[in-house]
Order: C-alpha cells, then sequence, then structure tokens
C-alpha cells in the first residue's frame, strides 16, 4: 500500500506543490492539509505516515524564519507530534519547515517540553552574507541513523532558497554527543563532493561543520535547508543543456516513503 | 496602561550593520567607523516581570543568537561610549506593521493576554571616527544627514536621535462626514483650481463635464463622487492619451539622409490604431482574450490557458523603493488572480539613475539612485520570494535620465483550466471584498501616478504609499484558485488604483450596484467616507457572488486565514449607489461615469531621429580593452548579485534558468518554465526586449527593434516563432508636450509594424505617462523614452530548449541573420528577420542547435565574450572583422553554434537565408578575434565586476 503523507499547509507556507510532487514519484500518496484543519481534527495525524512540514514564509518571517509557526507546533500540536515521532514515523522539514523543526526544539533534541523555544541551544540564523539566496548546492549525505539518508550514495544537487539557513549553536549546545549521535544528516560540499570547510558560496551560509540538514537522534526526523524536491527531473539541473543528467534530489524521498511503507 | 520597549540585539556578527555600513561610505559619509541595529518593540499591556521575561525569551529573541533587554517607558537614556551616537526609527501613525499585528497575536496564543498593542522599530548605534570628541551639537549635525539619506525614509517612518516614542494608531472613530463639493456655478478658472486642489489632474473639458452632469442632476456632487469621478477618469485608469485624438503636424522629416514632407495627419486613439489593431489584422486563433481582462491570455495546451501582464510602479518606488516595488509585484500578481490564475512566474525590469552620481548633483528632494535601487530590488525580493512565485525573467539599466524617476516593471505570468473563468456578474450577487484591510494607505494613487511629480511630492504623497503583505496575498491565490474551480464566483477583478470605486464601479458598470462603505473591514477607525472608497490598500479582490455560494467561500476563507466581507448587491439598475451607515454618498449614472468622458485633443509633432554619436566618434584603437569596458560597464555587466536575491526555482519548473553555463555565471536570453502539473513537456518560453538608448534617437525603429529584440531572445531558446504574444508597457513623458507624444506616437506606430512583421499579437498594455520631475531648479527632467515588450511563448517540448553557453570544442560557430551595415541609424529590423527565426526554430526542433545568443548590446563581440564565459571554453573567430562589425548594435541577428555532423543539415536549413561561418569553438579557453586574444578568465572577471 502507498503510505500516505501530510503535507502541512501554514500560512504562508509556498514550495508545497513542489514536494507533493517529489513524494509522488517517490511512490507516496500526497495530502495537503491546511494547518487550521488540522487544528479542528487533530487526530488526523495518527491516520498518516509520513508528516511533511513544506518550505515557505510562514507568517512571513515576522520574529525570524519559522519561529511563529514553531510556536503553533508547540501550542496546538506538541502531543500529536510527539506521539507521531516516538512512534517512529518519518517527518521531514524543508527550509522553513526545518526552521519550524529547529525553533520547536522537536530538532535536533528528543522534543521535550523544556527544550523548546530554542531552549535546545541550536538554531538557524541569518546567512553570513545577510541576505536571502539562491543558488544550486552539492550535498553529501552523512548520517547513517536518519533514515532519509541512509544508504544514500552519490552526491545530492539541489538548490537552496533563504536568507535564514545559517546553523548555529549556543556554547551550552553539546556540539560531540550530537556528532556522536550521527545527527548530521547532510552537509554542504564542493562539486566534486569533497568538503566545503565552510567555503562559500560551496556552503552558502556560514553553517557550523557545513551543516545542510539534522536529524533527531532515533534517525526519523530531517531538517534541512536545501531544496530536493526541486531536483527530481533531469531537467531541473542546471547544467542539463551540457549533457548532465540528474535527478539526484529523489533518491531522499525515495528512501523516506519506502521506510514509510515498512511502518 | 505602561508601555515597555525591548531591544534585541545579535551577539556575533550583524550583518545589518555589514549591509548599511557599505552604503554611507559610497554615499560620503566616510566618517562614520560603524552602525549597530537592533530591533525594538514596544508592547504596551499589564505584564508581570515573569511575563516580561517570557516574552522576551520566546517571542522577541533567539536566545542562540540575540540579546535582549527590556524597560518601561520613559526608559533612560542608554549608556553610550565616546564617539557614539543613538538614532532611532518607527513607523508613522496608520503605517501597516504586520509584524506588530503577529506580537499580540502570538503573545495571547503563549498565553500573554496582558499584551494589548504592540509596535516595532529600530535602533541605530553609530560610532564615529574616535578621533572626533563631539559634542551634542556636533553629534546631531554628523548624524542627521545619515539618518535621513540611510536609516529612515521620511515618507513611512519618524527618526529622532536619541529615544523615539512608539506611535499606535488611534482609535478614532469617523465622522462619516460628507462634504459636498461647490461645482455647478464655478467659472472656467475656478473649476481648474478645484481641480487642483484636490489633486484630481482633471483638465477643463473634463471638469466641465462633471459640471454639466450635476446641472442636470441639479446638484452638486459630494466629495466622495467627486473622487470617484477623478480615479475612474485618471489616465492610470482610462489611459486618456492613449485614446485621444492626435493632430500631428506638417513638416519635413529626414529618415537615412531621405527628406520628406509629411502632411498633417490625425491619429484616433493610438490603442486601436496601432495596437489593438494589430492583434485583429493577426487573428491569431490560440489568442483567448487580448485587452478587455486584467491581464492577457493565450492557449497553453488542451487543458490550460495561460496569462501574462506587466505592469509599472515608477511614482511609488520613486519616492519609497521598497514599498514602490513591493506592491509593484503585488498588483500584478493581482491582475493575474484577476482572471482567475495561479501565478506561475514573475518579471522584473528595472531602470535606475547612474549609481555614482555626487550628492550634491542629485535634484532636491530625490533619493540617491544607490539607494532607490537597493530599495527596488529589496521590495521585489521580499514580495516574490515570500508569496512563491519564481522571478525568472529581468533587466536592469542604467542611464541617467532615470535619476529622478526609476522605472520599475513588474510582469506576472498565470495559468489556469480553460473554461473556468467567469466574468460575468448577476443582478442580486453580493458585492465580496477578500484579502486585506482597508486603511488610508495609497490615497489617490491613480491620480498621483498621472501627475508630474516635485520637491514636495514626497511629503504630500505620503499618503500614496502602499506596504505590502504577500502572506496575506498568498491566502488569495490559496482561496480564489479553489474557488474558481468550485464555481463560486461570477466576476473577479482586483483592487488596485483607484481601490474600490475603480473595482466594484467598473464590474458594476453593466449593471449597476447598491453597496454599504459601513461594512467594509477597516485596519483603524477614523477614515471618512471617500477614504474607504478611495483607499488603495493592499491585497484586494472584490467578486461577484450568488447569496448561496457565500457560505462555501467563506468556508474557504476560514482555512486560509483570509477575511470576506459582503459590502452590498449588484443591482439591474445602472447605477453605481454608495452608501455611509445608509444614506446615500454617492448615486451617479453608469453612463455619465464610464462614457461621457470626453476624448482628449492633442498636438504631436514627430521629430528627425538622431544618429548615434557615441561609439565611433573615436576610433576604437584597442580591441581587448574596448571589449573589457563593455562586458564591465553597468548596461551589460553580471546582474548575478541581484538575481541570486530572487527565488527562481520555486514552483520547481524553472528549467532555462536566468543564470547559466558551467559556473552559472553567463546571461540567459530568456526563462523555459514547465509548470507543474501540466501533462507531458509543454513549456513556456519569457523574455524581454527594451532600449532606451535608441528611444532617445528614433522612436519607431527603437519599438520595432525592442518587438524584435523580445522575439529574438525567445526564440534563441526554443520558443516557437508562430505561437509568441507580447505586452507593451510605455514610459514616456509629458504627452501634453508635442515632440514627447510625436515620438510615442512613433513608438506605437513601430509596435503596430513590428507585431505585423512578426504575426506576434499584443495581448496586454500600460503606459505610464508623466515620467518627470521637475526640480527645485526649475527644470524638467524627463525619462528617456522606454519601451518595454515582454515576450509570452510556448515550446513544444522543453527538453529540446537551447542555452547560450558554448558547448564543445570543434563545434561551429554561425552568424545568422541579415547582419546590418548600417552604423549610424538606429539600426531597421530586415524583411527576412522572420523566416530567419522560423529556420532557427526548426533548426532547434531537429535538435541542430548546441547553443544559440542574441547579438545585443555590445554587439558581436560582447555576445562571443558571453558565450566563452558559460561554456568556460574559446572561440575561434577567423574571418577578419572590423571592429565595427565587432561592436556594432544590429537587430534580427544571433550566434549559434553547430557540431561538425549536423553542419550539412543546418546549413540546408538555413538555405537561401543569411549565415556566415565565423569560426569554431576551441578547447584553449581564449577568445580570438582577428589578431586579438583574450582569455575567458580575463572575459568573466571583467564581466563579474560591474563598474
Amino acid at each position: 500500500m502507498k503510505p500516505e503523507a501530510l503535507i502541512l499547509q501554514a500560512r504562508g507556507t509556498n514550495r508545497d506543490h513542489d514536494v507533493a510532487e517529489a513524494l509522488t514519484l517517490a511512490g507516496a500518496e500526497a495530502h495537503f492539509i491546511p494547518l487550521n484543519h488540522l487544528r479542528m481534527n487533530k487526530t488526523l495525524l495518527a491516520d498518516f505516515q509520513l508528516l511533511v512540514l513544506p518550505g515557505g514564509f510562514s507568517y512571513a518571517d515576522a520574529l525570524g524564519a519559522g519561529k511563529l509557526h514553531a510556536l503553533d507546533l508547540n501550542s496546538y500540536f506538541n502531543e500529536e507530534i510527539s506521539a507521531f515521532v516516538e512512534a517512529g514515523k518519518p517527518v521531514i522539514g524543508i527550509c522553513n519547515g526545518f526552521q519550524a523543526l529547529v525553533k520547536s526544539g522537536i530538532l535536533p533534541g528528543e522534543g521535550k517540553e523544556e527544550k523548546r523555544m530554542n531552549g535546545s541551544g541550536a538554531t538557524l540564523t541569518f546567512n553570513t552574507k545577510g541576505h536571502f539566496e539562491c543558488r544550486w548546492v552539492t550535498l553529501k549525505p552523512v548520517s547513517q541513523t536518519c533514515i532519509w539518508t541512509k544508504g544514500l550514495e552519490g552526491i545530492v544537487e539541489c538548490p537552496i532558497a533563504h536568507g535564514e539557513g545559517n546553523f548555529q549553536t549556543s556554547e551550552s549546545f553539546l556540539l560531540p554527543t550530537f556528532i556522536e549521535n550521527d545527527q548530521i544528516a547532510l552537509a554542504y560540499t564542493h562539486a566534486d563532493g569533497s568538503s566545503a570547510d565552510g567555503e562559500y558560496p560551496y556552503n552558502p551560509n556560514g553553517s557550523i561543520l557545513d551543516i545542510a540538514g539534522i536529524c533527531n537522534p532515533r534517525g526519523n526526523v530531517l531538517g534541512l535547508m536545501p531544496h530536493p524536491e526541486n531536483h527530481i527531473y533531469p531537467h531541473q539541473h542546471p547544467q542539463w543543456t551540457r549533457g548532465v543528467k540528474g535527478n539526484s534530489g529523489l533518491a531522499l524521498f525515495e528512501n523516506g516513503v519506502r521506510y514509510a511503507s515498512q511502518i | 496602561m505602561p508601555i515597555y520597549r525591548f531591544a534585541t540585539q545579535m551577539l556575533q556578527k550583524d550583518s545589518c550593520s555589514f549591509g548599511l555600513l557599505s552604503a554611507p561610505h559610497a554615499l560620503g559619509f566616510g566618517r562614520l567607523q560603524r552602525i549597530d541595529c537592533l530591533d525594538l518593540y514596544f508592547i504596551e499591556g499589564q505584564l508581570s516581570q515573569e511575563e516580561l521575561q517570557q516574552l522576551a525569551l520566546k517571542l522577541l529573541s533567539d536566545p542562540v543568537t540575540q540579546s535582549i533587554a527590556w524597560d518601561e517607558l520613559p526608559a533612560p537614556h542608554p549608556n553610550l561610549e565616546a564617539g557614539e551616537v543613538i538614532v532611532e526609527v518607527a513607523l508613522r501613525p496608520g503605517v501597516t506593521d504586520p509584524v506588530a499585528a503577529e506580537i499580540v497575536r502570538a503573545a495571547h496564543e503563549l498565553g500573554l493576554d496582558g499584551v494589548h498593542r504592540a509596535a516595532t522599530g529600530q535602533r541605530f548605534i553609530l560610532r564615529f571616527n574616535e578621533s572626533i570628541r563631539l559634542s551634542a551639537s556636533q553629534s546631531v549635525a554628523l548624524s542627521a544627514p545619515v539618518s535621513a539619506a540611510l536609516l529612515a525614509n521620511n515618507v513611512i517612518q519618524h527618526w529622532k536621535i536619541g529615544s523615539i516614542e512608539p506611535s499606535f494608531p488611534e482609535d478614532v472613530e469617523s465622522s462619516g462626514t460628507v462634504e459636498s463639493i461647490l461645482i455647478c456655478g464655478l467659472t472656467d478658472d475656478k473649476l481648474l483650481a478645484l481641480s487642483k486642489d484636490r489633486r484630481a489632474a482633471l483638465d477643463l473639458a473634463e471638469m466641465q463635464a462633471i459640471q454639466q452632469y450635476f446641472i442636470k442632476e441639479g446638484r452638486d456632487p459630494t466629495d466622495v463622487e467627486f473622487e470617484t469621478i477623478a480615479q475612474t477618469w485618471s489616465e492610470h485608469c482610462v489611459h486618456k492619451t492613449f485614446k485621444a485624438l492626435i493632430t500631428i503636424d506638417s513638416g519635413q522629416l529626414t529618415v537615412d539622409g531621405k527628406t520628406t514632407n509629411r502632411q498633417p495627419s490625425t491619429v484616433n486613439s493610438l490603442i486601436k490604431t496601432y495596437l489593438k489593431s494589430a492583434t485583429d489584422k493577426i487573428a491569431a486563433p490560440w489568442v483567448r482574450s487580448a485587452f478587455v481582462d486584467n491581464a492577457g491570455i493565450i492557449d497553453f495546451d488542451d487543458e490550460y490557458e495561460i496569462s501574462f501582464k506587466a505592469e509599472t510602479h515608477n511614482h511609488p518606488s520613486a519616492i519609497e523603493p521598497f514599498g514602490g516595488a513591493n506592491t509593484g509585484v503585488g498588483g500584478v500578481i493581482r491582475d493575474v488572480l484577476g482572471v482567475s490564475a495561479k501565478p506561475i512566474a514573475n518579471t522584473d525590469v528595472l531602470c535606475f539613475g547612474d549609481q555614482n552620481i555626487p550628492f550634491d548633483k542629485l535634484p532636491e528632494g530625490v533619493l540617491h539612485p544607490r539607494r532607490i535601487m537597493s530599495g527596488v530590488v529589496a521590495g521585489v525580493q521580499d514580495y516574490g520570494n515570500k508569496i512563491g512565485i519564481p522571478t525568472v525573467n529581468g533587466a536592469i539599466l542604467f542611464d541617467e535620465g532615470y535619476t529622478a524617476n526609476p522605472l520599475v516593471f513588474c510582469g506576472c505570468v498565470g495559468i489556469a483550466p480553460k473554461g473556468k473563468h467567469k466574468k460575468n456578474p448577476h443582478v442580486g450577487d453580493r458585492v465580496v471584498v477578500l484579502g486585506g484591510r482597508t486603511g488610508r494607505d495609497g490615497l489617490r494613487g491613480a491620480t498621483f501616478s498621472s501627475m508630474t511629480m516635485d520637491a514636495q511630492t514626497g511629503e504630500v504623497a505620503g499618503a500614496s504609499v502602499q506596504i505590502g503583505d504577500p502572506i496575506v496575498e498568498k491566502g488569495l491565490i490559496d482561496v480564489i484558485t479553489r474557488a474558481r474551480d468550485l464555481g463560486l464566483y461570477n466576476d473577479i477583478t482586483d483592487c488596485g488604483a483607484g481601490g474600490l470605486s475603480s473595482a466594484v464601479g467598473e464590474m458594476a458598470s453593466r449593471i449597476g450596484c447598491d453597496v454599504e462603505l459601513k461594512n467594509v473591514r477597516l485596519k483603524y477607525a477614523g477614515l471618512a467616507p471617500w477614504e474607504i472608497w478611495l483607499s488603495e490598500a493592499q491585497e484586494r479582490m472584490v467578486l461577484a457572488v450568488a447569496p448561496q455560494h457565500l457560505t462555501p467561500l467563506q468556508e474557504l476563507c476560514d482555512t486560509f486565514d483570509t477575511e470576506m466581507t459582503d459590502i452590498g448587491a449588484f443591482t439591474r439598475d445602472h447605477r453605481l449607489v454608495v452608501r455611509y451607515n445608509g444614506n446615500i454618498v454617492v448615486d451617479m449614472d453608469n453612463e455619465f461615469l464610464h462614457e461621457s468622458i470626453p476624448q482628449k485633443q492633442l498636438q504631436a509633432i514627430i521629430e528627425t531621429p538622431i544618429f548615434d554619436t557615441r561609439v565611433f566618434e573615436n576610433r576604437i584603437s584597442n580591441i581587448k580593452e574596448h571589449l573589457l569596458n563593455l562586458l564591465s560597464s553597468p548596461n551589460i555587466a553580471s546582474k548575478a548579485s541581484v538575481i541570486r536575491m530572487y527565488d527562481h526555482e520555486v514552483q520547481g519548473g524553472t528549467v532555462i534558468k536566468p543564470l547559466t553555463g558551467v559556473k552559472a555565471d553567463a546571461p540567459s536570453d530568456a526563462a523555459v518554465i514547465k509548470p507543474i502539473g501540466t501533462k507531458g513537456l509543454k513549456g513556456i518560453v519569457l523574455s524581454n526586449g527594451i532600449n532606451p538608448e535608441y528611444g532617445k534617437r528614433d522612436a519607431y525603429r527603437m519599438a520595432m527593434a525592442v518587438v524584435d529584440e523580445a522575439i529574438r531572445n525567445a526564440v534563441a531558446v526554443g520558443a516557437d516563432p508562430e505561437r509568441i504574444a507580447i505586452l507593451d508597457n510605455f514610459c514616456w513623458g509629458d504627452p501634453n508636450r508635442p515632440e514627447t507624444l510625436g515620438s510615442l506616437v512613433e513608438a506605437a506606430r513601430g509596435c503596430h509594424d513590428a507585431a505585423l512583421l512578426f504575426r506576434a499579437p499584443f495581448i496586454s498594455g500600460k503606459d505610464s505617462l508623466n515620467n518627470e520631475y521637475l526640480g527645485a531648479d526649475g527644470q524638467r527632467h524627463a525619462i528617456p523614452p522606454t519601451l518595454l515588450i515582454s515576450a509570452l511563448g510556448v515550446i513544444d517540448d522543453v527538453t529540446k530548449s537551447v542555452s547560450m553557453d558554448l558547448k564543445e570544442a570543434g563545434n561551429g560557430i554561425y552568424l545568422i541573420g541579415e547582419f546590418a551595415k548600417e552604423q549610424k541609424w538606429v539600426p531597421a529590423v530586415p524583411a527576412i528577420t522572420p523566416q530567419v527565426y522560423r529556420a532557427l526554430h526548426r533548426a532547434i526542433t531537429d535538435g541542430l542547435i548546441r547553443s544559440a545568443h542574441d547579438l545585443s548590446e555590445g554587439g558581436l563581440a560582447v555576445a562571443a565574450a558571453e558565450m566563452c564565459i558559460g561554456g568556460r571554453l574559446g572561440l575561434d573567430i577567423n574571418p577578419p572583422l572590423s571592429t565595427r562589425d565587432l561592436f556594432s548594435e544590429t537587430t534580427g541577428c544571433l550566434l549559434v553554434e553547430i557540431a561538425p555532423t549536423n553542419i550539412a543539415r543546418f546549413e540546408e536549413t538555413f538555405k537561401d537565408l543569411p549565415i556566415k561561418k565565423l569560426g569554431q569553438v576551441i578547447t584553449d579557453p581564449i577568445l580570438k578575434l582577428n589578431e586579438t586574444t583574450i582569455t575567458v578568465e580575463t572575459l568573466t572577471a571583467a564581466f563579474n565586476t560591474p563598474i
């Protein structure tokens, strides 16, 4: 049976159709659920096998990207989302969805109440360049714990489109534990797959350790700034006219959908 | 109630101050050493210490990257170090503050119910060179110009050295007062004085027509009625100049050295004579709607139609660049929503003054072009990115003629299933307003855009500035596309210039309506009835909804957090009736309002074209130096720093992107889009043509050339030349000056002839006149006559599209098209050009073309250089070419790259057409032009380093 994916539409979500296309190609049944509908029927979430927080500009980035969306997640769906995550079902937050996952504390931690609202010591802040930027990047799948990146061979190429994608942690954040837990899911690299080492524009936003995506310790929740959903067809690649054959963003969704179908 | 002030500051490097500091140095404030930026939040409410802390840490700051401090107002002055000055900035009362609204909502969501109101602001800490010891008055003297020029815009913000007071909108009840405008007994002089007093921009004949109508009605108009007429009859809304009866003076005309005697002649409506008539003569079966709706519409495939519209937002962008450009984008997106389509791509063409003009050379009251550009770009970026529409095509041009009057063209493409768009309100339908609330913003924008600006414009037109909220408009897209599919409305239009008066008036023009202004939802109380009716507050659409569909529409609106208001009904009595609290404030006959505007009578003089004196006065002695100078000149050099700030990937359909090639840093000729959800691989092509330099010299040939350029760009990436529709956007000076009108007539004539030559119909258009600025020096500063042609094409298979970067060493390079021998005059478009484009399209369809690039500014040499940059490959151009061949500008020509195995088929495809082999692609990254060799690295460096 096809796994059913819930694509949560917040106020200002805009890459919902893009990710629906990717999930459909990967073999899932994609459903758009406006946040207000879910609020009226919270138990609905449990009927799905996969949860997607798509990209966009929820609440126009007021008070920081993803912040008010995160507040909604914690105020309205705290129990339901915790249960979904604890059931081991796959969750993906892309760009604005990633920002909301981090600012709600669902990532990188275990989602404990006291960790919520940036108490986790990790955040996504303004790009070092200080402005929004749209360009293609190269990613290396790192984590073998993360069900989305596990076993992916080769690099993933896809665009970024954000102004606040710079992953930073506070001094109190346990970075060694985070790394040991295999929570770095995706890292920015040079075009040949070698480490970007903080070099712009390969690392486009100044994230520590070239972090492009992270997962929870269990590995079922992935958050990432880049948009693999915008590289699911060869003709989306910037060099397809030069004979480059690609759709390397799709593998990530195939991983998640395959995992969801086995739950 | 106490008011608290929270100040949030970045702990580490603050990119805001970094960005700000580059500007003052460029603008001559060299003594400024640092600017720190803090966000200020003013919260009014009854809150405990614990609640204040919660607010600070959970809502108003990010504990990982920011620090936050708060105190109760009046607060002590922050401690400063030597050489520091504090400047605080806040919005003026009544200016929309979406963040403040979110703070109150989110605070309540957190359970902090004591939060009553909020306002936002900014604090800047200026640090001057420490060697200066500043007295209080010196600090003011140094900080004031920086604040005015850089930190605040007086039109929407106020600033203060020291602590600023927040301004909360005051809850004032509207008096509901309606004034009677005495008009019936006025003399002609007094009529004109009245028009001027109320900034109505109406001329004597128009004022007399209003007077006669009300004499017949036996009463004077109300202020609401007078303002309604002024908006409805504004240049912006009815295009009086384009519909005028124009008399063209006789005289001698010299073109290409040949003198002819012109007989006096007349043109009855430029639109009918030159634009609509071209579309009618072409009679393309794939045009679904031209000139009648909010946007033009053509067929896409069996299932879908695509729509396209381009607008200008010049005057608002001159006085408040961010807000002006922001709402320009928002406005054109609503045009596409107005034909029930989902917006899928944006285009933006921007014209600015010289970025390095010294401050003392600026006309009084004019913002520096650098500030205008950064504000406009930020405004375009903010709206397009946040609403989730890719910005895929555009241009940026610089000319000193745009110093006081920048041009901001915003275009939007939409897609909709066929047969779902309805445009026919029924008697009994409700008049429903969707989206944003109504405030005092944007009052009299339609008439404002029809007047020449002067040094005071910024102040008196403060109310004309509109502030956008893209998230509200995203909600409109979500609601309207679903309501369309469910058939919930019978008519739809956007609230643009003239606000409700124009939108409702237009929808009711064939039947009638009766609306109640008291029902309109307001941002704040206190608006007079005419202000509610005329407000150009953003993000509003008006729908005609059958009563039984109100409930399902309301449910959709609730789902997507969109407000919906029923303000009245469509009637059968052919009158526009507007009430306030039940009392009639407008009661006018539709026929008078929409049909009785007197036709304007205008005089035009057509001047002899001027020849080019720029390039060839001084012979080019060094080809390399000249080419590198061209590549780094502002109009040719890379626009990557701007393009990368726009999201051009959202919606996943961008197949040919604005930047292309190995390093994605070469300029594409056009964009190709494969829309999500359509079957097969059919795509949309978007391109543009614009050339103000030609506009200054020969308006007729300029128009021909820019139509050609737009079509050539589209065909270069693979558009079918038989399926291209075009839009016109005329930006001109004051049409009451016969010479200015003469060049407008010539441009329109050029549009007509070019459209027929290429069989490319106009499907929509727009004009923005009076782009002039009356400086305090008494001089008029007019823009160059500027025509933007935007092209919308179709490509059957996007995987056949062609990019402009060189692909492989060994391939041949050909020049196709008739290479102009003319150097002095604006080049004419050779008659054979459409055949060349059709042959090129056949060759692309057959897979014979590896890359193609059009020859435009900078001529053949620049085109060749850009192709090398794209492919990081060399090019050996072997036939001897003169400097004129290399650099002169032509029409109808492209460079194409052909693999050796396809040369024979290519030459066969172009049999009897003008083609010339120029050389071949080489592995060595070197461009060889005769004796000159330049490395591709050098070319790239020049192109990527604008002067």
